[in-house]
This record gives structure tokens, C-alpha cells and sequence, in this order.
């Protein structure tokens, strides 16, 4: 518990309170004009929330239930729907790993490996120093240039171990 | 009057390429676009269905719907709902696929054209791009687009001064292949969760919000301008075989130039893999090929000058899918990239019915173990039990069949590769 308690502290930028930002609620309003129903806008705010976060607290989710007039289990059972909402604390940068099919033939395996050992996580944990969340990713539509992965936002193709953990370590100061 | 004019001959991709930049508005508008939504606004929209029905245009997605069927379920007329809705899928997820994203980041006019034909042949208001979580230079490029649309009274109010209104969005998703289903699809654009809708009722009834929807694949509204700027004649001339139009037909793997290309409809497998693949790398050979995406069945060599057209491929035992042709070749484990697929479709499910939630995962476990070494024959008698239990009927929507057409042909095809599995107590590829 004391560990979990010490994650929080590392990687929530904003602070501990769940409460919405002007930011945040401005960009959850602009997109609720999209919709007849504030449901729509559920996995946006949850988006929005975790672009300035880094990931969705429990305290954030019932802001978000509030804001939008749901219930917070509601919510919730959308938020542990998707994949790429997370749920738990991630580091500063996320690196997800394509594992399908095209970039499981072309290698994907000994660049997770390499990646692992040196950051030293395990998939889905924090490396030591709160800058990396290794996970696995799937298909990310550009099996032409396997084997792939993003960080973050960006697409980096054609790759091997080195340049892999390359590119991953040009992230740190970004 | 027909015109041959090489921009004609791949009309999807005109833009597309080495060397070409994403045409903006008045780019594209000075190459011809948007001429198509002139000629459908002063039509009738019944007039524009027809054509579009008589094109013979089928669904890009991988399933193969008639494009105009499809739409003419939707109710018209008078006592029809007043709100309707078009949805583009491009939640491009399906396994070793590349194409939407290539036609979204290369030429978004096309696609907002698309779908604003589509808008007015069903008298739609409002519509969404489904858009997946990681194509963030589509998100951008498309986002631009409509807002130039926007300025120059292509979407909004009475657009062209045709009378007709229409807004359309972007809505970005967080994950998960089962959006890709079209009624998970609309519970996922609800904020739901994305578990598939029983059918009936179709979307085309009761789609989101209840309210008349058509949700149709990138490419699939890719081709509407094309067909209505030209004639649903001049694109049944496209296709070299039964099917009309062109494909965006694409090759990863082994070979020694993947990539996607726009061919005519119904080029031979042969020349996709050899021509515009390259023909297969130094020191491999070709041992088989997913002619669609993940879902669908292996084909092997026999097959290799089959037209890939939806009826050849579906008589050939297997679905043309997505047209994006994934390469095994005879250095790769057929067992182990079955196991690669479950596990990507048992991750993928969405948990709703239980034939997927715990079949995909049953199986996994028994393709781990041969992998590991550590089969016997009798899993391999499950194994092929597994795929009939999976088989359409028996769940609640496509995923856990498409997941097992993988599984059946290899099975199927390299049978001696799973005993050997067994006979040497390891995976002979793995040295």
C-alpha cells in the first residue's frame, strides 16, 4: 500500500485532487456539442483527463460521472473497458510494443526483451526513475514497416532492439 | 463519355503515393473533387441510391455487403425518422491491415466527399468518423479538412445551396478491435461499453440512439464520389473480374517490398505477392497466406492465382476480408502464428458471450502447450472441435468465428507441422 501511495506521488502532475480543471471541463463542454447525449462524450472526458493526468484516479472518474450526470460505476465500467485508458498510474512516457501478428513474425519478441531489461519494468509497471510504462499494443496499422511501436503519440517503424531502446531513451529529456 | 486518363485508373489513391503531398481543399477541389457531391446534391437521392446500387459497389470492411442494399434498408420518405445518422468505421484494427489509414492521412477530402453523398442519399444530419485511438496524423488531417469544409459551405447549413444540412465530427476511440463491429461500434460512440447489439434490428433501423444509421468502411465511402462524378458503368469497367471497382490490396511478411497498392478489383494473388510485393525475401518461401487480415482462413500455393475478388476467395474456402494479404513463410512457425492470433482475439473479445470469452482462451492454452512441447494428438482433436464451437450460430457475433478461421485451415493445411509438434516434444522452428 505504502508503494502504491508512493506511485501516485511520483506521476500525478496535477496533485492529488480529482477535481476538473477549467481546461479540462472547457475541453470536455466543446465536446459535448458534438452529441445529443452527454454519455457520448464518457470516453473523451476520460481521455481529456488522462492527457493532463497522465492516467484516471478514482477521484478524477467520479468528477468525470458528476460532470456528465452518470453514475460512477457507469463510467467506470466504460474506463476498464478500454485499453488505453489507464486505470493505474503510468510513467511519463507509455511505449507500446505491437505484438500482432506481422511484427511477431518480423521480431517483435527480442525488442520487448531488450526494452524490458533496460528500463528494468515488466510490462505495465514504472521504471525506477517515473519515465517509462512498457505495454503491449495491439496491430497498430502499419505492418508494411514491421516491427513497429508508439511512444507516446508517435509511430516509430522498421525496427530492431537497438534502434528501438534508441529511440526510447531520446524520450527522457523530451 | 469514358475516361481512361491514368488518374482515373486509381482513383482512391490519385493523391496517394511517393512525392504527394495531402491535397488541401483547393487542391483537391482543382483535381475534381467535390465535383461528385455537385452532381448528387441537384439529383434526387433516390437517383443517387441507384446508382450507387448499380455500381455494384461491396463493402470495403471485409465483409463484403452490397454498399447500396445496405443503404436502401434505410427507411425514406415522408413518415421516415427525422434524424438519421452516417458513421464511417475507421477503427482500422483487423491484423496486418494498413490500408484506411494511408487513404485518411493521404487524401481526407475524399473520404468527408464520401461520406457527405452518403448523408444526402439517406437524408442523414449529422455524422462520425469512428477513428482509432492511435491514427493521430489522420485525426489531424481530417479535422483540417472539415473545418475547410466548413468555411466554404460543403458542410453546415444548406450545403452547395441544395437545401440540405449536414455536420460531421471526428470521435476518437480509446481501444479494443471489437469497435470495429458495427454495433459495437455505435454502443461504443454511445459511451458504452462495446459490446456488439443483437441483430435484428439493423442499424439501418435502429442504429445509434435508436435512429436510422449506415456505417460503412473508409475505403467503402472512398469510392461514392468516384462512382457518382463518373457512373456506376464506368466503375463496374474498373474491376478485371466479377466485382466492380478497384481495392486497395496490401502484402506484409516476408516480402521484399510490403506495401499497399490500388489495383483493379480481382488481381490475381500471384501478382500482388510477386510484382508488387517483390516476390519473397532471400532465403524464404512462400509456405502460405491470410488473404484478408487475421480472420481469415490460410490459403497456400495452389491458390496463388486465384482472382482476389469476395465470391473466388469465399469458394476457395476462405473471405477476401480486408484484401491485405498476410505472408507465412516456410522459416515461421504455422502453429505459433496461430497462437499469435488467438491470443490477439481472446485479449480482443469483449467478454459478452461466453463461447468467445472462454473458448478463445481454451484454445490458446491448448496452442501454448503444443508450442511448448508439450502436446499430445488428443489436443488436436480439441483444438479442431473448437473451431466448430466457435462456428458462426454459436455466438453473439463475428469475432470468435473470424478468430477460428486461422486456427481450422492451418489445421487444415499444415496438419504434419501441429503432429511434428507433438512427435518431437518442441517446436521444431524454434532452433
Amino acid at each position: 500500500m505504502v508503494e502504491v501511495i508512493e506511485m501516485l506521488e511520483v506521476v500525478d502532475r496535477v496533485g492529488p485532487s480529482g477535481n476538473l480543471s477549467a481546461e479540462e471541463t472547457q475541453q470536455i463542454d466543446a465536446n459535448l456539442s458534438h452529441y445529443d447525449h452527454n454519455r457520448a462524450v464518457t470516453i473523451e472526458a476520460l481521455k481529456i483527463i488522462q492527457a493532463q493526468r497522465g492516467w484516471v484516479s478514482d477521484e478524477c472518474l467520479q468528477s468525470i460521472a458528476g460532470y456528465l450526470k452518470l453514475a460512477p460505476a457507469e463510467v467506470e465500467g466504460v474506463a476498464t473497458f478500454y485499453n488505453l485508458i489507464y486505470r493505474q498510474p503510468v510513467g511519463k512516457n507509455v511505449v507500446r510494443i505491437c505484438d500482432s501478428v506481422t511484427c511477431w513474425f518480423m521480431g517483435y519478441e527480442a525488442i520487448r526483451d531488450e526494452l524490458k531489461a533496460a528500463l528494468n519494468v515488466e510490462y505495465g509497471q514504472i521504471s525506477g526513475d517515473g519515465q517509462y510504462t512498457l505495454l503491449p499494443g495491439p496491430c497498430m496499422g502499419a505492418c508494411d514497416c514491421a516491427p513497429v511501436m508508439i511512444v507516446n503519440d508517435d509511430l516509430h517503424t522498421h525496427l530492431d532492439a537497438q534502434k528501438a531502446k534508441a529511440i526510447v531513451s531520446d524520450y527522457k529529456n523530451k | 463519355m469514358m475516361d481512361t486518363s491514368l488518374a482515373q485508373v486509381t482513383p482512391l489513391t490519385q493523391h496517394i503515393g511517393e512525392g504527394k503531398s495531402t491535397p488541401n481543399l483547393s487542391q483537391y477541389q482543382h483535381a475534381g473533387g467535390y465535383e461528385g457531391l455537385k452532381k448528387a446534391v441537384q439529383q434526387d437521392c433516390s437517383e443517387v441510391l441507384e446508382e450507387i446500387k448499380k455500381s455494384n459497389l461491396r463493402g470495403r470492411g471485409g465483409a463484403g455487403f452490397p454498399t447500396g442494399l445496405k443503404w436502401s434498408f434505410v427507411p425514406s420518405g415522408d413518415k421516415a425518422p427525422k434524424t438519421k445518422f452516417v458513421v464511417c468505421n475507421a477503427d482500422e484494427m483487423e491484423p496486418g491491415t494498413f490500408k484506411d489509414r494511408m487513404l485518411m492521412e493521404g487524401d481526407p477530402h475524399q473520404l468527408i466527399e464520401g461520406m457527405i453523398i452518403a448523408a444526402y442519399t439517406i437524408q442523414a444530419s449529422v455524422g462520425y468518423v469512428f477513428l482509432r485511438f492511435e491514427y493521430t496524423e489522420s485525426e489531424r488531417q481530417l479535422q483540417q479538412a472539415i473545418d475547410d469544409c466548413k468555411k466554404n459551405n460543403l458542410l453546415g447549413k444548406n450545403i452547395l445551396g441544395s437545401g440540405f444540412d449536414f455536420e460531421l465530427y471526428v470521435h476518437t476511440s480509446a481501444g479494443r478491435y471489437i469497435c470495429g463491429e458495427e454495433t459495437a461500434l455505435l454502443n461504443s460512440l454511445e459511451g458504452r461499453r462495446a459490446n456488439p447489439r443483437a441483430k435484428p434490428p439493423f442499424p439501418q433501423v435502429a442504429g445509434l440512439w435508436g435512429k436510422p444509421t449506415i456505417v460503412n468502411n473508409v475505403e467503402t465511402f472512398c469510392n461514392i464520389p468516384h462512382i457518382i462524378r463518373h457512373g456506376a458503368e464506368w466503375f463496374q469497367g474498373l474491376g478485371i473480374g466479377d466485382d466492380a471497382g478497384t481495392k486497395i490490396y496490401g502484402v506484409s511478411g516476408r516480402a521484399n517490398k510490403p506495401g499497399s497498392w490500388e489495383l483493379p478489383m480481382g488481381t490475381p494473388v500471384r501478382e500482388l505477392i510477386e510484382k508488387h510485393g517483390g516476390g519473397m525475401q532471400d532465403g524464404y518461401q512462400l509456405k502460405g497466406f491470410l488473404p484478408g487480415g487475421g480472420s481469415t482462413d490460410f490459403l497456400v500455393e495452389a491458390h496463388l492465382d486465384l482472382a482476389m475478388e469476395y465470391d473466388v476467395i469465399g469458394k476457395a474456402g476462405s473471405r477476401m476480408g480486408t484484401g491485405q494479404l498476410i505472408l507465412l513463410d516456410d522459416k515461421t512457425c504455422p502453429v505459433g502464428m496461430t497462437l499469435n492470433l488467438i491470443r490477439f482475439f481472446a485479449q480482443e473479445s469483449c467478454g459478452w458471450c461466453t463461447p468467445c470469452r472462454d473458448g478463445l482462451p481454451q484454445i490458446q492454452h491448448f496452442l501454448e502447450k503444443l508450442e511448448a512441447g508439450q502436446g499430445c494428438a488428443e489436443d488436436i482433436s480439441i483444438l479442431d472441435k473448437f473451431t466448430r464451437y466457435l462456428a458462426p450460430g454459436n455466438t453473439f457475433c463475428a469475432l470468435a468465428p473470424g478468430a477460428v478461421e486461422p486456427l481450422q485451415s492451418a489445421l487444415k493445411y499444415f496438419r504434419e507441422d501441429f503432429d511434428n509438434h507433438i512427435h518431437q516434444q518442441c517446436c521444431p522452428y524454434s532452433n
